[in-house]
């Protein structure tokens, strides 16, 4: 709509506001904000009437009773006699660890698969456009109950790792072994693998509202150091090869600044593992990744890859031949020229469409519901809403933080974004 | 006689050394022409090995006939020897019906959603092929074909069936005179839609839609007299009096007048690939003038209008659908007055619509996005008001680039609709199995039933996105 | 393509169709049909076939009541219902009832504002193990994996029990009992816990029952019932007294094949009332006085539901036990109908 420039001035009659485009605009604003305004009343009138009816009110309260059920993976501490926003809590952090572990490996299997099917390899390209075909086109919920069940079906129980005094005296081996020098074990109801143990600690601090344990602090400091420390050795060489032209030899001291310090401190913390043993019933010690996890996690790999794959793909055929041959023709060699030249520029073709995958991926995490993984749909909006009768609470509870976890990949994602697209001037 | 040094005829050809012709040349260049390539082609080839060696004897032992799945382990075990593992689609027999249509669909009944489906892509195929006979007719004799069939394989009624042959049979002729007439079909087409699949008596979807009868005449008498928009407005008003007021009764007078009805069907009797089609189908179709509007909205400059269709929009595809169901199944009630019964189905298909609605504007704002500037400042300069610039040159140009992103969408929102059997409801993938692994003949059954309707999604699935391809690239060549 | 018609038809259809009268009664009657909350599919209790008819111990006594209120057996409809959604449904009236084995608990009769209004199956959570795990106890489970439905009490009352004998375990949610049963042959639970009932019913259909024993512990009261809305008192005394009705049916010796014989002979004062011949007993609850004879003719007395579908014979074979009469010592007792 163009405003006509420089109108003679003319008296406002109230005809105006629908026939004159310049008033019109607030005439529809103001009928939409009406609208909208009547709509919420009306739905919060429904609201009352009908917790009025069903003898409820809304509080959420609710959230600081004890919760009394058991989580099967808790990556922060609980029990059932916690309360229940602390259950909210771990299934918040069960589906953010689903979801980060799931965009790193969706990515690193998407470019793979992505740049495999540009392969000329027939046989492969082929391979990869079967797989990226298939598991596009069917539901990710069949894709995460097969994988929960192949899991639970093809792998050992417990008991198949057990050596009986009869088959020691007969020098047989058990039916199942440990993985990775016998640390590792993978059973039919999880993944345990060794867990971490400090001998030695800093202890805590307590600073009244909230107590901060200095050994993860100390751990945090240490590494953010090596880091910042490891860029001012790559600046410094930057600058050392912009004068003189000669990049100084830094890889041994990167090596150094990056692992000495954690590995000193590790060492002076008493770090050692302790490692799953079978006992009872089942290994004991370490950690139990559940296999909801796993399957979780594998599912939304494998179909989000077919997503990424394609996108890269896409990227790299958006470079133009032309880049490639230029800088052939300037003398580097087909590694290079990919590491150098193609995929920078394929990266700003591909970071916006994978930006929505990350998106997909961690709401796709909800899916977890299916396998009774607990995540936050299945801790809050499963066995919290059905044990309280909070439907009202928990729902929007749940889609706020949804939302909130959906916003803030959008915002560092977009951040990151802007970082790498072309500075138009 | 002299001596010819120099050789006067050429020699023929010689074939190629074999490593530069046939196989082994394709081979050495597609799959073994360096080190790293070597080695992709041996892993590769081993995997497919490593599958087919698994895989293939259990289908190969496949069962097709059976009563139960103790039975079934018994005939494979005769035939392919005890220990033998062999696939059991023996299921599909008594549940066929139920993965199609829903376990509760009356059986005597199957013909209609059968008949809706089949008329589905008449409707669609006007959009589709606007004015293009060749392609009409291909599609109608298909569909003709496929409704011979099938209607007769559903047993349908010799009426019913007479009647659907008669209406293709019109339609084929009107595509031959007048294409462009088929649309009064497509518009039709939902309230048809409706009344086959839930029943009931014909008379409610044809006042219903004369509602929008209602709303186009008041426009169009009105428009000249006061203008555009509070024509529209009007018309609206009218159309929403009408759907209040006129509605129930006058079908109820109708209906009583000159009964016309087929059995009615509720909703909670879909079930199976029925329901995910609807589920489907239903949210691209409405979400479609919804998103144009939310899309629209987004890109206005009037602020109050801009913010509300900006937080619906980020709102919505912030949170997993799943959580949308849960509001559908557990909240929604909550905010719609005590003495309104919405069922279940409809709840979701609300839910379903909201959620693609959003996702739709999203692909509508960039193919908005995607017009060149020209074509606004065109419409601008040919001094066009708002809702005529839109609906004569932008939404038009920006719709027909965002075809296969829609197509694309639908996808998605297809195999989303498996998510609904977490508030109960019996899509296929989950809900209909779940029957079968109950019922006691066939209890300890697992992978057939999945991989039955994973199959069927494929297909499904499959075929679209290579249709959205095709028209992709269809699209692309008229435009450039 | 524009089908927001659609959209309005449905509403509108919606809107007018359901208006909601006072009572429930009045809603059922004026509908023509019983809307029952049943399970989504639980061998013997409640499950549909491959063509969607119903059956089951509980789809019974939804048979029954709609025998009762509209004289006529077939007139249900079965809305399912997971764990997880059954309460809403009743609650945001999409259901009349739910017959959909569900736990009697103060927390649900009071938070939920739900009323249980009888049991019928009178459970308690158990477990079930391998034979050659070698336990004979629930208390030697340290450290076990256990399967466990969720969206029940049995989660809750598992970690009670664990807790209260000072022992760990490992549990594993499942989402259903077909999925329970698929994990517990599988080996990916030492132990399936949920209500006995379900225990017997899934060994009963494995292939290899014998190997298989189901603990001795009862962990928990388990009473099952049917659950109204609280504050339609009648409606809950129309659930209440159709199933006392079967239950006086089975102590009286009336049963679906005899009724009319019965009625024909009695000189047994109860017995005519329950039936319809003397007193207007249904009348007082808003019934038809023969409503208690219709649900008999139409389903069978207690006995006979429980003996069809789940009892020893059928592939559930579960043994009358808590849930027998209370003259052959169980629990089942009707008040006196007068």
């Amino acid at each position: 709509m163009t405003m006509a420039a420089e109108l003679p001035k003319e008296n406002f009659r109230l005809s105006m506001l629908i026939f004159d485009t310049r008033y019109r605009s607030y005439t529809i604003q103001a009928v939409v904000l009406g609208l909208f305004i009547l709509l919420i009343v009306w739905l919060g009138y429904n609201v009352d009437r009908n917790l009025d009816e069903r003898g409820k009110e809304l509080s959420i309260s609710f959230l600081w009773q004890r919760a009394g059920y058991d989580i099967p993976q808790t990556l922060i501490p609980y029990t059932n006699d916690n309360v229940h926003f602390r259950a909210l809590l771990v299934g918040l952090t069960n589906t953010l660890a689903v979801a980060f572990c799931g965009c790193i490996l969706a990515t690193i299997l998407g470019v793979v698969i992505g740049v495999l099917r540009l392969s000329n390899n027939w046989l492969v390209s082929r391979l990869m456009t079967v797989y990226v075909e298939v598991f596009r086109n069917v539901p990710l919920l069949l894709w995460v109950l097969l994988s929960y069940v192949i899991l639970t079906e093809t792998m050992p129980a417990p008991r198949d790792f057990r050596v009986t005094d009869e088959m020691a005296a007969a020098g047989e081996a058990p039916a199942a072994a440990m993985s990775f020098f016998d640390t590792v074990a993978v059973t039919n109801r999880g993944t345990n693998v060794p867990s971490p143990l400090l001998e030695r600690g800093f202890g805590s601090v307590d600073l009244g509202f909230v107590s901060v344990n200095l050994t993860f602090l100390a751990i945090v400091l240490v590494i953010a150091g090596s880091v910042y420390s490891y860029r001012r050795l790559k600046s410094h060489a930057r600058t050392v090869q912009e004068s003189t032209g000669v990049r100084p030899v830094t890889w041994w001291k990167s090596l150094l600044i990056l692992f000495a310090p954690i590995i000193a401190l590790m060492i002076a913390l008493g770090l050692h593992w302790e490692v799953p043993v079978l006992k009872g019933f089942n290994f004991q010690g370490g950690i139990l990744v559940a296999h909801a996890f796993t399957a979780l996690l594998l599912a939304l790999t494998l179909y989000t890859a077919a997503f990424i794959a394609e996108i890269v793909r896409g990227g790299i055929q958006a470079i133009s031949r032309g880049q490639t041959e230029a800088a052939f023709a300037l003398g580097l060699r087909p590694n290079r020229t990919m590491s150098l030249v193609v995929l920078p520029q394929a990266l700003r073709v591909i970071i916006p469409p994978l930006i929505s995958q990350f998106l997909n991926l961690t709401k796709n995490t909800s899916l977890g519901v299916a396998i009774s993984y607990s995540d936050l749909s299945g801790t809050l909006g499963g066995i919290t809403r059905n044990q309280t009768g909070r439907e009202i609470e928990c729902v929007f509870l749940m889609m706020a933080i949804y939302l909130s976890i959906s916003l803030t990949i959008s915002m560092v994602m977009n951040w990151y974004n802007r970082s790498v697209q072309l500075k138009a001037r | 006689m002299t001596i010819s040094y120099t050789r006067t005829d050429m020699l023929p050809a010689m074939a190629p050394p074999v490593s530069q012709r046939g196989l082994v040349k394709w081979l050495r260049e597609n799959m073994l022409s360096t080190r790293l390539n070597v080695a992709l082609t041996v892993l590769a080839t081993a995997f497919i090995a490593f599958v087919a060696w698994n895989i293939f004897p259990w289908f190969w032992n496949s069962v097709w006939n059976a009563g139960s799945l103790a039975e079934c382990r018994a005939i494979v075990a005769a035939s392919a020897g005890e220990g033998a593992s062999g696939a059991c689609w023996a299921f599909l027999k008594p549940w066929w019906g139920a993965f199609i249509f829903g376990h509760q669909y009356p059986v005597s009944d199957r013909w209609r959603p059968v008949l809706a489906f089949g008329l589905l892509f008449v409707a669609l195929a006007p959009i589709l092929f606007a004015g293009q006979r060749r392609n009409l007719t291909i599609i109608f004799s298909v569909v003709a074909a496929y409704l011979l069939l099938t209607l007769y394989l559903a047993s349908a009624p010799g009426l019913a069936f007479a009647l659907a042959m008669l209406l293709v049979a019109g339609l084929v002729a009107v595509s031959q005179v007048q294409p462009e007439r088929l649309l009064w079909f497509t518009l039709l087409y939902p309230a048809l839609c409706f009344w086959l699949l839930w029943g009931g008596s014909i008379w409610s979807p044809i006042v219903a839609m004369a509602g929008f009868g209602v709303l186009y005449a008041i426009f169009r008498f009105a428009s000249p007299v006061i203008g555009f928009a509070p024509a529209a407005g009007a018309g609206v008003v009218a159309a929403v009096l009408w759907w209040l007021f006129a509605d129930a009764p006058l079908a109820g007078t109708l209906q009583e007048m000159i009964p016309v009805d087929l059995l009615r069907v509720p909703s909670d009797k879909f079930g199976g690939f029925l329901l995910a089609i609807v589920i489907g189908v239903t949210g691209i179709t409405f979400s479609l003038p919804i998103g144009i509007l939310l899309a629209l909205g987004r890109q206005s400059d009037m602020p109050i209008v801009k913010m509300l269709c900006v937080i619906f929009i980020e709102t919505i595809r912030g949170v997993p659908l799943i959580t949308l169901l849960f509001v559908a199944a557990f909240v929604l009630g909550f905010f719609l007055p005590p003495e309104a019964d919405f069922d279940l189905l409809l709840r979701v298909l609300i839910l379903v619509t909201f959620f693609a609605a959003a996702y739709l504007a999203e692909v509508l704002r960039g193919s908005l996005a995607a017009l060149p500037r020209g074509q606004y400042e065109a419409a601008d300069a040919l001094g066009l008001d708002y809702w005529r610039a839109q609906r004569l040159i932008i939404l038009p140009q920006a719709l027909k680039i965002s075809i296969p992103a829609i197509v694309s969408s639908f996808i998605g929102l297809f195999k989303d609709t498996t998510l609904v059997v977490i508030v109960a409801l019996y899509e296929p993938l989950k809900g209909i199995t779940h029957l079968v692994r109950q019922d006691v003949n066939w209890k300890g059954i697992y992978w057939e039933p999945y991989i039955f309707v994973g199959v069927i999604f494929f297909l499904f699935c499959f075929g679209m996105s290579r249709y959205s391809k095709y028209l992709e690239l269809k699209l692309k060549t008229d435009h450039r | 393509m524009k089908k927001s018609v659609f959209l309005g038809t449905l509403a509108a259809a919606a809107l007018v169709s359901g208006m909601a009268s006072a009572t429930t009664l009045d809603d059922v009657k004026a509908r023509g049909e019983l809307i029952c909350g049943s399970n989504t599919g639980l061998t013997g209790f409640g499950a549909p076939d491959a063509s969607g008819n119903w059956t089951g111990f509980d789809v019974d006594l939804c048979r029954a009541i709609a025998a009762a209120v509209l004289g006529d057996a077939t007139k249900v409809k079965f809305v399912p219902t997971t764990g997880e959604t059954r309460f809403t449904a009743l609650q945001s009236g999409e259901v009349d009832l739910l017959v959909r084995n569900s736990t009697w608990t103060a927390s649900r009769d009071s938070e939920l504002a739900l009323d249980f209004v009888a049991v019928n199956y009178y459970d308690g959570q158990g477990f079930m193990v391998k034979k050659d795990l070698g336990v004979s106890s629930a208390k030697e489970l340290d450290g076990a994996t256990v399967c466990i439905q969720t969206g029940t009490t049995t989660e809750l009352n598992l970690a009670d029990f664990f807790k209260e004998n000072n022992i760990s375990y490992q549990p594993v949610n499942v989402a259903d009992d077909a999925e329970a049963q698929r994990q517990y042959t599988a080996g990916a639970c030492d132990a399936f816990t949920t209500d006995a009932s379900g225990l017997a019913a899934t060994r009963a259909t494995l292939p290899d029952a014998e190997n298989h024993i189901i603990l001795p512990e009862i962990i928990s009261k388990e009473p099952l019932g049917p659950v109204v809305r609280h504050g339609d008192n009648n409606w809950g005394d129309v659930v209440r007294w159709t199933y006392y009705a079967l239950l006086i049916a089975e102590e009286k010796g009336i049963t679906q094949a005899n009724v009319e014989e019965v009625l024909a002979s009695t000189n047994d004062e109860e017995v005519k009332r329950l039936l319809g011949a003397s007193g207007d007993m249904g009348a007082k609850i808003g019934l038809d006085n023969a409503a208690f004879k219709n649900a008999i003719l139409a389903v069978g007395n207690y006995g006979e539901i429980f003996s069809r579908n789940i009892g020893e014979g059928t592939s559930i074979n579960l043994a009358r036990g808590l849930n027998a009469l209370w003259t052959q010592g169980g629990l089942q007792y009707a008040p006196p109908f007068r």
